[in-house]
């Protein structure tokens, strides 16, 4: 067994969760307490007003009336049309425009950016990112992400993955091995950083983390934000920083093919400037910014362009203003 | 009533609904959990374990799953002579593999289910918090019931099987369903259900297909059903509930399948208008030489606790101290079963819904906190001032 396989193989088996390992969330909340952390929920958004309210329903119910286990839920919108910010507030979540935290900083459109901006909003230790388009929400995204922080220290970044697919109709599926980690992340991981194939969704939405760690990680605000997440904390804590969790099916609206090829242009940036910037490769021409697709009317073959940056934005511990409302200005 | 007291009760009512919105996001989980979790008729596993679960979480006491698969929970009382049920039908009309996913906006809930009865269910679930946060302690034991198999075929098994073995005697019971708020059901109609299947036994030539496919025969049952002579008083209906025959354009069907309720308040009616039935039947029988059978699957007797009863009397004056219009509607659920072993029952609306049924269900949020103020208000009557033997 070479010791890339055995490596992987032992965090498997020390670091890979199942949610229902952590059923009791009573013990959860007084494991919490007695650590003296305290919890934040960020839902980042842009026109969710289908599924927010369940989601906050279900969060602020089981994990905040019920059990005290979460101490705040954030929604924190780049800029939606539709009522998610109003349905949000009436079921009690504290809710915010990307745009007016940290004005001075300006505001770039992308959920990167909703993530990071959450860093300075948000008071809690840990923070628990939970996307905003799962259908069959439940406490499990929180519980099963936050445990492992709450009982092992020396854990730092917890991912969800969800490994039972199941049959559903209805344009609605479960993630299982998303298709552009299958045949983009994973041969990229493969290829540059084989421990990570340990993840077994690494760009699954869902995931918690200490604030110490996520204020000195650079944020991609666009696609590429979960791979480079993980890029930069191995790089900096390793693989025994990392956790993940199994919570079941999630069940969300399916993405046509031309969308998960912009999110992989993305991502592929994002990756090929980590690369560069580690010194892992050299002498990278200047990338173009503009995806090209087709679409095709008759025999008439016309071409699509979106150009997509992956803009990034710095750690957040460099942000002066950041730093005083931490009583370290 | 005096004035000072109708006025001090409808501060009460007021006071109870507007505490109990502090408890909108547990009630609401809980019906997206209720609704989420298939249920149909005689599979109700999975929200009975949803109920077990949150009684025990509740701490109330023997809390179980019986033979006939319903859940129960029971609060004590502090004097304990009396007995209070409330219970709700977990089953669903829903099979397993339909979508039972619930959307939730700012002022409603939507999805399979969410009226009937997952609302019934979640209220249930909830109750011992609202009674907890309303500082209630009722002098009466409370049992809590999620019973099973209420739809079709189910024919009421789980309260009837809760009711003829339950070592408690009840002496008044509440039923609770999601829709309508104002829904004041007090008796229950005599009531048949039945299934008529025909079968003309081999693939009939196409070019006889009128008169020799199940469709054929079913469509004279129905048409001679529907000239059976049905009096205004006592009132009665025929209701034809689903017919189903044949799978495409051009092949006649071999087999069809009719389902139907009588409704009647006279129990004489619903047995004359289902040998009716009988007859046409028969008559088929002989007449296409096909072979067709009636079914009676589920049979009602009519039962009521009357208009002046002090258990409805208290209920329309709380609707109408909630400014809520009553609108009297017999029913053929729980209630019957409750009605038939003599206990003064009534059957509940919580909220207004649309799309009963529909894949589209919905209910309303705002008001469910009207029919929650309505349901302690009248729990407190049961325990405190009714005596439920005072029929006048």
């Amino acid at each position: 067994m070479s010791s890339t396989t055995k490596i992987i193989s032992d965090w498997l088996s020390t670091n890979t969760y199942h949610h229902s390992d952590f059923w009791d969330v009573e013990k959860l909340v007084e494991a919490k307490e007695k650590s003296g952390q305290s919890i934040s929920l960020c839902i980042p958004t842009l026109n969710e007003e289908k599924t927010i309210g369940k989601e906050i329903i279900i969060f602020k119910s089981e994990l905040m009336d019920r059990y005290p286990l979460v101490d705040e839920i954030a929604v924190i919108d780049s800029g939606s049309k539709d009522k998610t910010l109003e349905v949000a507030a009436s079921y009690g979540a504290d809710t915010y425009l990307s745009a007016d935290i940290l004005p001075e900083e300006g505001f770039k459109p992308g959920k990167g950016e909703n993530l990071w901006k959450a860093i300075h909003q948000l008071k809690g230790d840990i923070i628990c990112y939970v996307d905003a388009d799962i259908t069959n929400i439940h406490a499990r995204f929180v519980t099963g992400l936050v445990a492992p922080l709450i009982y092992r220290p020396e854990v730092h970044y917890v991912k969800a993955f969800y490994d039972r697919p199941l049959a559903f109709s209805e344009g609605v599926r479960p993630s299982g091995g998303g298709r552009v980690t299958e045949i983009l992340v994973r041969p990229l991981f493969s290829l540059f950083f084989p421990e990570l194939t340990a993840m077994v969704q690494p760009l699954s939405g869902e995931y918690a983390v200490r604030r110490e760690v996520l204020e000195e990680i650079p944020f991609p605000i666009g696609y590429g934000v979960e791979t480079s997440h993980l890029i930069d904390v191995y790089q900096k804590w390793g693989l025994s920083a990392f956790a993940q969790t199994d919570l079941d099916s999630r069940v969300h609206r399916n993405q046509a093919t031309t969308d998960l090829g912009k999110m992989a242009f993305g991502i592929l940036q994002s990756f090929l400037n980590r690369l560069e910037s580690l010194g892992m490769v050299t002498d990278l021409p200047q990338m173009e910014t503009i995806f090209r697709q087709f679409q095709v009317e008759g025999k008439t073959y016309e071409q699509v362009l979106k150009e997509i940056v992956e803009e990034e934005r710095p750690p957040m511990n460099t942000i002066p203003a950041y730093l005083k409302s931490r009583g370290r200005g | 009533m005096g004035e000072a007291k109708k006025e001090t009760e409808v501060e009460q009512v007021s006071e109870y609904r507007q505490e109990l919105i502090e408890l909108r996001e547990i009630l609401l989980a809980n019906v997206v959990m209720a609704a989420e979790i298939p249920s149909p008729t005689f599979h109700e596993e999975g929200v009975v374990k949803f109920l077990f679960n949150r009684f025990n979480e509740a701490g109330l006491n023997n809390v179980s799953i019986d033979e006939a698969g319903n859940a129960t929970g029971f609060i004590p009382g502090t004097v304990g002579e009396r007995n209070i049920l409330v219970a709700a039908h977990v089953d669903k009309i829903w099979e397993k593999k339909e979508d039972h996913t619930i959307s939730v906006s700012a002022d409603s809930m939507q999805g399979r289910g969410v009226a009937d009865n997952s609302l019934g269910v979640a209220v249930l679930a909830t109750l011992p918090i609202i009674l907890e946060k309303l500082d209630i302690e009722l002098e009466s034991n409370l049992i809590l019931l999620g019973n099973t198999c209420s739809f079709g075929r189910g024919d009421l098994a789980g309260m009837r099987f809760f009711l003829e073995n339950t070592k408690v005697g009840i002496d008044s019971a509440l039923c609770l369903e999601g829709t309508q708020l104002g829904r004041l059901s007090y008796s229950s109609m005599g009531m048949a259900r039945g299934e008529i299947e025909v079968s003309v036994g081999e693939e009939p030539d196409v070019l006889q297909m009128d008169r020799s496919s199940a469709i054929g025969s079913l469509n004279k049952i129905i048409n001679s059903i529907l000239a059976i002579e049905r009096p205004e008083k006592p009132r009665t209906a025929i209701l034809l509930g689903s017919v189903e025959a044949g799978s495409g354009y051009n092949v006649p069907p071999t087999t069809g399948r009719l389902r139907f309720e009588i409704r009647s308040e006279s129990a004489d009616v619903v047995a004359r208008v289902q040998g009716e039935i009988q007859d046409i039947v028969e008559e088929c029988r002989a007449m296409d030489q096909c072979e067709a059978s009636l079914a009676i699957l589920a049979q009602r007797s009519p039962g009521d606790i009357g208009f002046d009863h002090p258990l409805v009397r208290k209920a329309r004056e709380t609707l109408s101290e909630l400014g809520i219009k009553t609108k009297i509607a017999p029913s053929v659920s729980e209630l019957s079963a409750l009605l038939d072993k003599k206990i003064p029952a009534l059957t509940l609306g919580l909220t207004k819904g649309d799309n009963r049924h529909a894949k589209n269900e919905s209910i309303l949020i705002e008001p469910v906190f009207d029919g929650l103020a309505q349901l302690v208000s009248l729990l407190k009557f049961m325990d405190s001032s009714f005596d439920p033997t005072d029929e006048k």
